[in-house]
C-alpha cells in the first residue's frame, strides 16, 4: 500500500522512466558499453541542457505555463553569440560578452513576448508554440540579410548571410590533449576546473558551476518579495489580486526572466557543442526542454530547481543510454523514436492531468 | 461593434489577396502555370482542409491532430504497395485498412482531449507528435521483423523497416479515371487546367456530407456542445461522447484526405511532412476567413486557393526580388506560421474581451435588480 502511494506521489511515468534508466545502466556492461563513458555522456549533457531547463521555472511559477516560446530566448542567445564573435572577443571575454549581449537582447524579446502573453491569458501554451515557430521563420530571413562580416559566421561563397553552423572553436574553446593522445577542442566553461575520475570519465566542473550560479540566482530571486509575489500570481491569482499585486507586471517579469535564462543556457550549450546553430535549429530544443522539467516532477503551474536537476538527469540519461545500449545489444538505433515518444508522451501526460485546485 | 467584427473576419482574406497580388506583379508568372498549378493544389488539399470543420463545430478548435488520420492513411497505402494492389481498387483497399486505424486513433485522441478541456489545440498538436513516434516505431522496427512483407522493394537494405520514400503504384488512380484538360486562350496568355473529375466529385460529396451533417440531430447536438458544454449537459447530452465523435469523424476524413493528397503526388515520404499537414490545413482554413470557433465550406475552399496561390507565387517573387530562391521559401514559411499565430491571438483576445463584457453586463444586471 505504502509503495503504491509512494509511486503515486512520484508519478507513474516518472517511475517508469527511472526504472527504464536503471535497467539501461544495468544492461550496459552486457551490451559492451563502458559505464564510465556513459556516465560522462550523461553528466556533460546535464551541463549542456540544465540551464535551458532551468529557464522554464519563472514562467511556470507565474502561471504562464510551460514555455513553448523557448526559441525566442534561444535566438537572443544566438544573436548575442554572433555579435560577440563579430567583435572578435575570445576566451572568457568572448563568452561573457556574448552572455551580456544575449541577456540584453532577450530582455527586449521577453518584454514584447510578455506583453503579448498578458493579452491572451489561458491560451499561452498554444500561442507561444506558434509565436516560436513564426519568430524562427522570421529570423531565418534576418540571418540571410544580417550585416555580419566576420568570415567565421558568414557563408563563404556569398560573403553574406549567416552559416547554418558557426564554429566557435577559436572563440569559446581551448585546445586540449586527451588521455588517448588525440587533440580536440573543449569549451572553456566545460574545461574550467574539470578533472578526470577515470580515463573516460571527465567532470565538466565549470558547466556545473555555471548552472549552480544561475540556479542560485533563481532560488534567491524566488525568496525575495518580488519572487514570492510572482509565485502567488501563479498559484492563486485571486488571492494575489486581492493583496494588491500587479498581476500583469509579475507575469511580464517572469517571462523576461525565462527568456534571458534561456539565452544564457543556449550559450553554455554552444560552447560545449562547439557550434552556434542558427536558422531552424532553435525549434529542436523546445519540446525536449519542456519534457525534461515535467519528467523531473514539475506540473503546469509548479516547478522547483530539484525538478530541473532530476528531470535533466533522467531525460538526458534515457537519451544517451538508449542508443548505446540498444544499439550495442540489437544493433538497431531507436534513439530518435524513443525521444519522440518520451518527450511528447510526457507533455501530453502533464496537459491531461487535472489541476488539483 | 458587429460591423467591426465582420470587417475583422474578412481582414485576413483581404490581406492575403493583397499579398498574392503584389507577388504576382513582382514575379510576373505565366497564367497557364498559375491556373494549372492552382487547380492541382486545390484538388490535392481541399479534402484535408475540409476535415477540420467538424471539430470546430463541436467547440474543440482546430484539430491539430489530423496527422493521426494522415498516418492511418499512409499505413493503408504502405500495405497496399506491399501487396501490389494497383489502381483505384488499391486506394479503396488502403482506405479500408486506414479507416479502423483512424477510428481507433480518433477515439484515443478524443478521450485524451476530453481530459484536457480548454487546452484541446495544444494537446492535439502534442498528440500528433506522440503518435508520430509510435508510427515510426511500427514502420521502422516492427515492419519486416514482426509484420511479414511480400515486396522486397519497399524494405530498407538492412532487411526490415520501410524505406524513406516510396513510389506509389496507386499514383493518380482516382485522378486518371476521368480527367478533362482545359485550355482557354486569353489574349497572349492562356488558362490551363486539368480537372480530375472523380477526385473533384469526392470533394463535392464531402461538402454535401458536411452540409447534411450539420442538419442531423448529432450535428445540432455538436453545435450545442460547442456553444456551452454545461447547458448541453443539462439538456441531457453526453458532451464528452459527442466531442469524441467529432474528433473520430475528423480523423477518418483526414485519413481519406491524405489518400487523395498522396495519390495525386504519387510518392510517399514515409517519415516526413506529417507535421506540416495540420499546419498547412489550419493556415488554409484561417486564411479563408474562418476562426477557431466558426468555419464554413467557403472558408475552406477560398482559403485553400489563396494560401496555395501564395505558395506558388512567393518563391518566384522572392527570387525576382533578391535573386535568392531560399528567401521566398523562408518568407512562405513565415507567412504560414504567422497566419496561424495571428488568427489564434485574435481569437484569444476576442474571447477574453467577451468574458469581460459578460461580467460587466451581469454586474449591471445585478445592480439594477
Amino acid at each position: 500500500m505504502q509503495i503504491k502511494s509512494a509511486i503515486k506521489n512520484f508519478g507513474l511515468p516518472r517511475f517508469i522512466i527511472l526504472l527504464f534508466l536503471i535497467i539501461l545502466f544495468a544492461a550496459a556492461p552486457y551490451a559492451g558499453v563502458k559505464v564510465d563513458t556513459s556516465i560522462e555522456n550523461v553528466i556533460s549533457r546535464f551541463g549542456m541542457f540544465s540551464i535551458l531547463v532551468l529557464s522554464m521555472i519563472p514562467m511556470i511559477q507565474s502561471g504562464c505555463g510551460l514555455n513553448f516560446g523557448l526559441p525566442l530566448g534561444l535566438i537572443g542567445g544566438i544573436l548575442g553569440g554572433v555579435i560577440s564573435i563579430e567583435f572578435g572577443f575570445t576566451g572568457y571575454l568572448g563568452i561573457l560578452s556574448a552572455i551580456l549581449f544575449a541577456i540584453l537582447i532577450s530582455l527586449v524579446f521577453g518584454f514584447a513576448y510578455g506583453l503579448l502573453l498578458n493579452r491572451i491569458k489561458g491560451d499561452e501554451m498554444l500561442i507561444a508554440t506558434y509565436v516560436g515557430y513564426s519568430f524562427v521563420a522570421l529570423m531565418s530571413i534576418f540571418w540571410v540579410v544580417a550585416p555580419f562580416k566576420n568570415p567565421v559566421s558568414v557563408l563563404s561563397y556569398g560573403g553574406s548571410g549567416l552559416r547554418q553552423q558557426i564554429p566557435v572553436a577559436d572563440y569559446w574553446m581551448v585546445k586540449e590533449t586527451f588521455a588517448d593522445g588525440t587533440v580536440g577542442s573543449v569549451g572553456i566553461l566545460s574545461n574550467l576546473l574539470s578533472f578526470n575520475i577515470t580515463d573516460n570519465l571527465r567532470v565538466p566542473t565549470g558547466m556545473f558551476i555555471t548552472f549552480a550560479i544561475v540556479a542560485f540566482f533563481v532560488w534567491a530571486f524566488f525568496k525575495t518579495k518580488l519572487g514570492t509575489s510572482i509565485t502567488a500570481v501563479g498559484s492563486n491569482p485571486d488571492y494575489a489580486k486581492a493583496s494588491g499585486i500587479n498581476i500583469n507586471r509579475m507575469r511580464l517579469i517572469s517571462v523576461m526572466l525565462s527568456t534571458a535564462i534561456a539565452a544564457i543556457g543556449i550559450i553554455v550549450y554552444q560552447q560545449s557543442y562547439g557550434f552556434i546553430q542558427s536558422y531552424n535549429a532553435p525549434l529542436n530544443f523546445t519540446f525536449q526542454t519542456v519534457a525534461a522539467i515535467l519528467i523531473g516532477g514539475a506540473s503546469i503551474n509548479k516547478a522547483s530547481i530539484l525538478n530541473v536537476i532530476i528531470g535533466t538527469i533522467l531525460f538526458q540519461g534515457i537519451l544517451t543510454m538508449t542508443p548505446v545500449v540498444i544499439n550495442g545489444a540489437l544493433s538497431i538505433d531507436v534513439s530518435e523514436v524513443i525521444r519522440l515518444i518520451v518527450t511528447n508522451g510526457m507533455i501530453i501526460y502533464a496537459l491531461t492531468r487535472r489541476n488539483k485546485q | 461593434m458587429k460591423k467591426m467584427n465582420n470587417l475583422g473576419r474578412f481582414m485576413v482574406p483581404i490581406l492575403f489577396i493583397i499579398i498574392c497580388g503584389v507577388g504576382i506583379i513582382i514575379a510576373k508568372p505565366q497564367t497557364a502555370y498559375i491556373t494549372g498549378e492552382l487547380t492541382r493544389r486545390l484538388v490535392r488539399n481541399s479534402f484535408l482542409v475540409l476535415s477540420l470543420i467538424i471539430p470546430i463545430l463541436a467547440g474543440m478548435g482546430i484539430n491539430f491532430g489530423i496527422p493521426l488520420g494522415a498516418m492511418a492513411g499512409q499505413i493503408g497505402l504502405i500495405f497496399v504497395t506491399d501487396w501490389g494492389i494497383t489502381g483505384a481498387g488499391g486506394l479503396i483497399v488502403a482506405a479500408l485498412i486506414g479507416t479502423p486505424i483512424a477510428i481507433a486513433l480518433g477515439f484515443f485522441s478524443g478521450k485524451v482531449l476530453n481530459r484536457a478541456k480548454g487546452r484541446e489545440m495544444i494537446t492535439s498538436m502534442m498528440l500528433s507528435l506522440f503518435i508520430f513516434g509510435i508510427y515510426q516505431l511500427f514502420l521502422l522496427y516492427l515492419y519486416g521483423t514482426i509484420i511479414p512483407y511480400k515486396n522486397r522493394k519497399i524494405i530498407l537494405s538492412q532487411g526490415y523497416g520501410i524505406k524513406n520514400a516510396l513510389n506509389l503504384d496507386v499514383a493518380k488512380a482516382f485522378d486518371k479515371i476521368l480527367s478533362i484538360n482545359l485550355n482557354i486562350p486569353v489574349g497572349r496568355q492562356s488558362i490551363q487546367m486539368e480537372l480530375p473529375i472523380v477526385t473533384i466529385l469526392l470533394i463535392v460529396i464531402l461538402c454535401v456530407f458536411i452540409v447534411w451533417f450539420r442538419k442531423t440531430k448529432l450535428g445540432h447536438d455538436m453545435r450545442a456542445v460547442g456553444q456551452d458544454q454545461k447547458v448541453a449537459g443539462n439538456a441531457g447530452m453526453q458532451s464528452d461522447k459527442i466531442r469524441t465523435t467529432s474528433i473520430i469523424i475528423s480523423t477518418v476524413l483526414a485519413c481519406y484526405g491524405q489518400l487523395i493528397y498522396l495519390q495525386n503526388i504519387g510518392t510517399l515520404n514515409t517519415y516526413a511532412g506529417q507535421d506540416q499537414t495540420a499546419l498547412y490545413a489550419a493556415a488554409s482554413l484561417l486564411v479563408g476567413g474562418a476562426s477557431v470557433t466558426k468555419a464554413s465550406i467557403p472558408n475552406a475552399l477560398i482559403g485553400t486557393a489563396l494560401f496555395h496561390l501564395m505558395f506558388i507565387v512567393m518563391p518566384q517573387a522572392g527570387k525576382a526580388l533578391t535573386g535568392d530562391a531560399m528567401m521566398g521559401e523562408y518568407f512562405r514559411t513565415f507567412l504560414s506560421y504567422g497566419v496561424v499565430t495571428v488568427a489564434l491571438i485574435m481569437h484569444a483576445y476576442e474571447r477574453k474581451r467577451e468574458l469581460e463584457q459578460n461580467r460587466l453586463v451581469s454586474r449591471r444586471a445585478r445592480q439594477n435588480s
